[in-house]
Formats: C-alpha cells, sequence, structure tokens
C-alpha cells in the first residue's frame, strides 16, 4: 500500500468499509484503528471535560472572565464576571457572540462558559424579575466603564426600586450639574444594565429616553417596578 | 484574540484524540486538562499569527508523554493492562494502540500522530518537527509502515 495521503480520514474511512464482521481481527490496520479513538459519547466526556477545565483553571486563578445565559422577560441576558464581580451584563440585541469578543479585547482572553461564579447573580435577576427583589447584592466588577461615567453608575444604585430621577438630577449627584448629556451617555454604555439601574434614569419631561436593551426594554423594567409614563 | 472558550469548543475533540492516542485510555482525560490548562495560561501571550491548532497539538502530545513517563515512574511494576473487547463496536478503541505509538521513534510519532490523529497536513507538521513538507510525509509513511507491524503482530499474538 502507498503512502497515506491526506485527509486521512477519508483514507481510514475507505479502510473499515465494510464494519468487519463480529469474528474477524479487530482492526485492519492502524490507520482505522486511529480514526477509532473518537467514541459516539465524546461530546458528554468533552462536556465533563469543560467543567474539569473550568474547575482547575479557576483553582490556579487563570480564569479572568466567566460567563453565562440567563433567560428574563427582556430576552435572554448574557452575564460575564471577573473574580471581582459581575463585569457585563448584554442584551441579546447587542449579540453575545460579538460582546464575548469585546470583553476578550479589553479584559482577557481567558474566557470560559463557567455559570457557577454566576450563580448568585442569575439567583438574584430571577428573583428581581419574579418581583420579589428589589435591590441586587452582588459585587460589581465597573471596571468597562471610566472616569465621569463610573462617577454616574456608582451613584445610580441610590435612585430606589420603582423610583426615576432625570439624566440633570443624576448629573448633580454625580458632582457635575452640567454634565447632562455625559451623563446620557453613561447610561447608553452601562456595562451592567439592570444590575446597575440606569433603567431608572429618564427624561425631564418624564419621557424614558433611549436604553442599551432597547426603548421597550426599559418600558418593560420600569412597569416591572410600577413605573408608568 | 479569540475568547478561549472557543478554543476549546473548536479543538476538544481534536486534542482528545490526540492524549488517547499518545498517553492511552487511562491517562488521556489527565492529559487533556493539563493541556488546556496551560494552552489557557500561556494563552494571552500567543503571537497572533501562531496556528492555534497545530499549537495545541504540540503541548497535547508532549503532555502525554509526560503523562506516560509519571506512570511508568510511579508504578513500574504495573500490571499489563486488561484488554477492552470492542468486537463490531466501530466507536470502539484499543489499549494497546497507544503503546505501539509509545514506541515509535520520536519524529515518526509525531508524524503519525501530527498528521493522522490531528488532521495537520504534512506542511503544518514539516512547520513543527522541522524538514521538509516531503520528509515530514516520509515520516508519518515510516510510521504506519512500523505501526502496521508491531500493532498488528500484538494482534494476531
Amino acid at each position: 500500500m502507498s503512502a497515506p495521503t491526506p485527509p486521512s480520514a477519508d483514507h481510514a474511512a475507505r479502510e473499515s468499509s465494510p464494519l468487519p464482521a463480529q469474528h474477524e481481527p479487530r482492526h485492519l490496520s492502524p490507520l482505522t484503528a486511529l480514526t477509532a479513538l473518537t467514541t459516539p459519547d465524546d461530546d458528554a466526556h468533552l462536556r465533563d471535560l469543560h467543567t474539569r477545565l473550568v474547575r482547575e483553571a479557576e483553582e490556579h486563578g487563570q480564569l479572568d472572565v466567566a460567563y453565562r445565559t440567563v433567560s428574563s422577560a427582556v430576552g435572554d441576558l448574557l452575564l460575564a464576571a471577573t473574580p471581582a464581580g459581575v463585569v457585563r451584563v448584554a442584551f441579546a440585541q447587542e449579540g453575545f457572540e460579538k460582546v464575548l469578543t469585546e470583553l476578550a479585547a479589553r479584559l482577557s482572553p481567558r474566557v470560559l462558559a463557567a455559570p457557577r461564579r454566576l450563580d448568585a447573580a442569575a439567583r438574584q435577576l430571577e428573583e428581581y424579575f419574579a418581583g420579589s427583589r428589589r435591590r441586587f447584592d452582588l459585587p460589581i466588577d465597573l471596571t468597562l466603564a471610566a472616569g465621569f461615567r463610573r462617577q454616574v453608575l456608582q451613584t445610580l444604585p441610590t435612585i430606589a426600586y420603582g423610583r426615576t430621577a432625570s439624566y440633570a438630577e443624576v448629573a448633580r449627584a454625580a458632582g457635575s450639574e452640567r454634565a447632562v448629556r455625559a451623563v446620557g451617555s453613561a447610561c447608553a454604555t452601562n456595562p451592567v444594565p439592570v444590575l446597575v439601574p440606569c433603567h431608572r434614569v429618564v427624561r425631564s419631561d418624564g419621557t424614558f429616553g433611549g436604553y442599551r436593551g432597547g426603548v421597550e426594554a426599559k418600558r418593560l423594567l420600569l412597569g416591572l417596578e410600577g413605573v408608568t409614563a | 484574540m479569540r475568547p478561549f472558550e472557543q478554543v476549546v469548543a473548536e479543538h476538544g475533540a481534536t486534542v482528545l484524540r490526540v492524549c488517547r492516542a499518545v498517553a492511552g485510555p487511562d491517562h488521556a482525560d489527565d492529559a487533556w486538562s493539563e493541556t488546556f490548562l496551560a494552552a489557557m495560561r500561556a494563552y494571552p501571550d500567543l503571537p497572533a499569527e501562531t496556528n492555534v491548532q497545530a499549537w495545541l497539538v504540540t503541548i497535547a502530545r508532549r503532555k502525554s508523554i509526560d503523562s506516560h513517563r509519571a506512570r511508568s515512574r510511579t508504578h513500574p511494576t504495573d500490571q499489563v493492562p486488561e484488554r477492552l473487547s470492542t468486537h463490531g463496536q466501530p466507536g470502539g478503541w484499543e489499549r494497546d494502540l497507544w503503546e505501539a505509538i509509545g514506541d515509535l521513534p520520536a519524529k515518526q510519532q509525531s508524524a503519525v500522530v501530527y498528521h493522522h490523529v490531528a488532521g495537520l497536513p504534512h506542511a503544518e507538521v514539516a512547520a513543527l518537527l522541522g524538514g521538509t513538507p516531503a520528509a515530514a510525509r516520509r515520516a508519518a509513511a515510516d510510521g504506519i509502515a512500523r505501526l502496521r507491524r508491531t500493532y498488528l503482530e500484538e494482534e494476531v499474538r
């Protein structure tokens, strides 16, 4: 037989067909045996290995970004956390693949689907959407917001559940009365919406204004909290 | 740089084949885990032009050989493993194949594992081993020819 040529899988598949009957030798050649290194339940096995990798990466302190998705009244949400806390909540319309690529670029490419780090966030969000939770008790990592925007986000949790504040009021609270537009962009780029309640910031005339997850999502969140416009 | 999750999703199965071929059934999972842990550690500093699959299978082969060595160090009188019976199971795989692969000269082993197990083209195997694609192709062919003798002999025995 001549030297094997790629693609080797085809080559070996030819050799292994038809399948040997019960009493024939187990393998016709080493090439056949090499393709048999894949087994039918490998998908489940690889899931187990992935779980183990997540655990060991965490133990070695090299899981820089963990993520999972949850479903909610405003559609699927992507949750991502660093060891310091929840660093990103994304709406489906932002594109989860795109968001993960951004996180890899801006934080670290050591990103794994690792639900456990986000168990508490997922549970509290579920309670929030069920109406049984009014404030979140979670470590939040605001790494993705810098400067004045970050200052704005830090003041937002002072707006209570079911209340709203205008962009101008938030600007004043953040220590820069004239920075109304900057408050708008801080809210528009809030990396952790819902958890940091930028949805409670509305226009001075009482209309809702824009929202990262779409204005319908903002209306739904405020409606859930008993606010109507 | 892509999230590491995508790297695991894309190459996990290939790395598992390499680990099974070189480390054997009892140590393949350990070798797989060590491969991806080490890869994840180094990943942020990986040059952008790196062929990720080639990089991973190189680590996988090295970790698999290490697991071999560790085992023969700790269990010098290990019993010959019981043979799995996989008659008529197309998805089954054999304990002795990895032993026969383990006995190949290093270059043939690399060429066989990188090309036939991991599916890298000979040109990429050559880039890993040094030398020409023709030499890589020859090393793989010699390795398979040798396996045909050593592995099939065990079958007949």
